[in-house]
């Protein structure tokens, strides 16, 4: 163990947890206003009762999302001190941005949405949800900016030994942007919607409040189904987008070594990276061909050769990311995403024929999808990230390079274990305290005597 | 005027926004087991500032990546530097943000003392930790030649930098106690008002101490400027004592609210235009010219920081005038 490694499993410990909350978040707040929506203009109590019960939902997780969320911004200074001074000049930039233009937003209005039902006039009140929503989306917006500078730096030059910002609107218009962000907030939508699903299906079963249920179960079918073909699509063409860009990462992805036209697409593999060969593999020809060009001719290229390409270009050194989790993180988001397709499709055709309700399995198959999603996204980013090794940022620094010097082994050990320790324990409570509102439903909770009663059920402080 | 020197007056901006709004948090937060003697009250006090902190607390996140934006290599020596003291502050802003909205999602008596304590844990590590954070930046720290902090930890805490966390945990205190007196009512009211007179009591003595010793630690004393706001700063918690005495709360909490801005003020002035202070060798220090992104970046987030401020400033006024009135017991819903 040395610093670099403990550095880099803190930043993948917070990272991964902190991104558990963000999906959540940015489709349930759109889920959540989209209720609100619905019941100022019929309204129609059910809505107002959705709009609590899920915002109350929503609020345990955003808390979760926005503490976690602190870490990592001052995270780049703590362990990543050199990378900070290397990019400063360009990665900072879309961070202050975030914090003025989205955290602010999204702070300010949540506590105006969740202290100002009874002070405000409805149509103010139900702007305030509107602009959490869109603070939360607009901050994604911007980390994305960031990250994509990282995945395929534009609109820089490196001058006095860092690399400088020489155009903005390079920077935030970068085409890595374009599929990377789609994908991103659309993979929160669809994580929302097969929560809300997950867990209308679960009531449903029970036959409890079924009005309420069913209603909430629409609006996410509809939301669920639309996010979810659009993922999928969009993560299609940035794979496309990536073998031109970042070829490496998805020659890993693929686990493919030798370059090869037409290129074989292998389903599953057994990797030997020592070797650099695949020891056992079931692959279909022609497809990885079809995939990445959509001709079943084409040269892709392998391992080997983009590594003899890099070497040349960059000097001696492994450019060679770790190939077997990478292989396996992609499969696995992509056998995720064709899951959610499925039985988003197939709750659209048996609520459209009246007949979800009466299949208690599929039910049940939708409430254990809640955690699917979930998994997309972690591996989705793990294959993102990790494939970018040994890049920090892509072709200007490795993460070897990137780590602070003037902190030790055991601060970072100590702050690893800390957050560690602290997060473990944070998560215990959420859930504890996620299932308890799940299972009691939207009217068990505590009601006011001598105020509207539901507007105290979503309020912080009953 | 440069753009650098801009961007230094920006930051001690959102440093100044930052103390003087989530100041006020912290010390309802450090108050929060003396003021609260039952669950309502303590509800009570936490709603004073349930819509707001959230708000407020983005004031250090923007600081941080305004800094981040503008001074790159402020922002990596600083934090890699003062390592293990931004690690108490993060955890103690988690469980502090996570109490807020946990604490009252449960019944049981247990569960919600124990999120109060973090909620007074957090706020009272913040509170302290910044003192000591802000006092070293001006006291200086063993900074290299290639701007690596190369101290430990232990390295920030002298008797200097301790009385300066003291200070800064006393005046937010004060600052809580102050704006309690003005969101509550009643008994509550009358108890943060008698608390505010004997934290004050405290404060000044404390005041008294961090000037003697920024006199014999730091330079503060050779910027005639630095010198006048400083001690303008601790004429102004006099003042908020005496008002208080008078019993006019509002003056009152104005004033302190002074005392915050003018020692911010006071410790960049002094800084000025070092950002952080090499204790190894001055000409080692970080400077707004040697920490600076380019004139590009600066350019760019100068025209973005004049258009937003505004308009967070705007609404974020406006927040405070929706929830304006006194929070009352009544008002709280079983």
């Amino acid at each position: 163990m040395d610093e670099l490694l403990l550095a880099r499993w803190q930043f993948g410990i917070t990272t991964v947890y902190h991104f558990l909350f963000v999906p959540l978040t940015l489709g349930l707040s759109l889920l959540v206003a989209i209720m609100q929506t619905m019941y100022v203009r019929t309204g129609n109590e059910t809505y107002k009762k959705m709009t609590k019960f899920w915002g109350k939902l929503f609020l345990i997780n955003f808390a979760m999302g926005v503490v976690t969320g602190i870490v990592q911004e001052f995270h780049f200074g703590m362990n990543w001190s050199e990378y900070s001074r290397f990019v400063g000049d360009i990665f900072g930039a879309p961070l202050a941005i975030e914090a003025l233009l989205a955290f602010f937003l999204e702070s300010t209005f949540l506590g105006i949405w969740i202290f100002g039902w009874d002070k405000l006039h409805k149509k103010i009140h139900l702007l305030s949800i509107w602009m959490v929503a869109i603070g939360s989306n607009l901050s994604a917006l911007w980390i994305l900016i960031a990250n994509s500078f990282m995945q395929a730096p534009v609109g820089y030059a490196i001058r006095n030994g860092r690399a400088e910002m020489t155009d903005f609107f390079a920077l935030i218009t970068n085409p890595h942007v374009f599929y990377q962000f789609p994908h991103t907030v659309l993979a929160g939508y669809a994580t929302a919607a097969f929560f809300v699903m997950g867990i209308s299906a679960y009531h449903l079963l029970r036959k409890n409040h079924q009005d309420f249920f069913r209603r909430s179960f629409n609006i996410a079918l509809v939301f669920g189904f639309v996010s979810v073909i659009l993922v999928t699509t969009v993560g299609h063409i940035q794979g496309q987008y990536l073998v031109k860009t970042q070829p490496m990462k998805m020659a890993a992805a693929e686990a493919h070594w030798e370059t090869a036209d037409p290129a074989a697409f292998s389903v599953v593999a057994v990797v030997d990276e020592k070797n650099q060969t695949n020891t056992f593999e079931i692959s279909v020809p022609k497809m990885l061909s079809f995939m990445s060009y959509n001709s079943f001719n084409g040269e892709v290229k392998g391992l080997k050769d983009l590594q003899a390409e890099a070497e040349a270009r960059y000097g001696p050194g492994n450019y060679i990311p770790p190939v077997t989790s990478i292989f396996w993180s992609f499969r696995i988001m992509v056998a995720a995403g064709a899951w959610m397709v499925l039985i988003t499709l197939v709750s659209l055709y048996l609520w459209r024929t009246g007949k979800l309700e009466a299949k208690p399995l599929v039910l049940k198959a939708l409430l254990w999808s809640i955690p699917i999603p979930y998994i997309a996204n972690t591996t989705g980013w793990y294959m993102t990230e990790v494939g970018r090794q040994p890049w920090i940022v892509y072709g200007l620094q490795k993460v070897e390079h990137a780590v602070s010097p003037s902190v030790s082994m055991g601060e970072i050990l100590t702050t690893l274990i800390g957050f560690t320790v602290v997060y473990g324990i944070l998560a215990v409570a959420d859930i504890y305290l996620m299932v308890k509102y799940i299972k009691q439903g939207p009217e068990e909770t505590p009601v006011s005597s001598h105020l509207e009663p539901s507007a105290k059920e979503v309020s912080l402080w009953t | 005027m440069d753009l650098n020197i801009l961007w230094f007056i920006l930051v001690t901006v959102l440093f100044i926004g930052f103390f003087f709004l989530e100041g006020f948090d912290y010390g309802v937060g450090v108050l929060l087991p003396f003021l609260g003697r039952n669950d309502t009250e303590r509800r009570v006090v936490i709603n004073t500032i349930g819509p707001v902190w959230d708000g407020n607390e983005v004031w250090l996140l923007t600081a941080g990546g305004a800094s981040f934006a503008a001074f790159p290599n402020w922002y990596a020596t600083l934090f890699s530097g003062f390592y293990l003291a931004l690690f108490l502050i993060l955890l103690g802003l988690i469980v502090r943000g996570v109490a807020f909205e946990f604490r009252s999602s449960d019944r049981s008596p247990a569960w919600r003392n124990t999120w109060d304590w973090m909620i007074f844990t957090g706020s009272f590590l913040s509170a302290l930790l910044w003192g000591v954070a802000v006092t070293n930046l001006l006291q200086g720290v063993p900074i290299d030649a290639k701007m690596q902090y190369v101290g430990s930890f232990f390295d920030l805490l002298s008797p200097y930098t301790l009385v300066g966390g003291l200070t800064t945990l006393l005046v937010f205190t004060l600052h809580g106690a102050l704006f309690l007196t003005l969101r509550t009512e009643g008994e509550i009211m009358e108890r943060a008002g008698a608390i505010a007179g004997k934290i004050a009591m405290l404060a000044i003595p404390v005041v008294l101490l961090l000037a003697m010793l920024t006199y014999t630690q730091t330079d503060l004393f050779s910027k005639a400027g630095a010198v006048v706001v400083f001690l303008g700063s601790a004429v102004f918690l006099v003042l908020a004592l005496l008002l208080l005495r008078a019993g006019r709360n509002g003056w009152a909490f104005i004033a302190n609210s002074l005392t915050i801005v003018l020692f911010t003020v006071s410790m960049f002035w002094a800084l000025f235009p070092r950002l952080m202070v090499s204790s190894l060798n001055p000409e080692w220090s970080i400077t707004i010219y040697n920490a600076s992104s380019s004139p590009y970046t600066l350019k760019i987030m100068t025209v973005v920081a004049l258009t937003m401020v505004p308009i967070v400033l705007l609404y974020q006024a406006w927040t405070y005038w929706v929830f304006r009135h006194r929070v009352t017991a009544k008002e709280l819903h079983y």
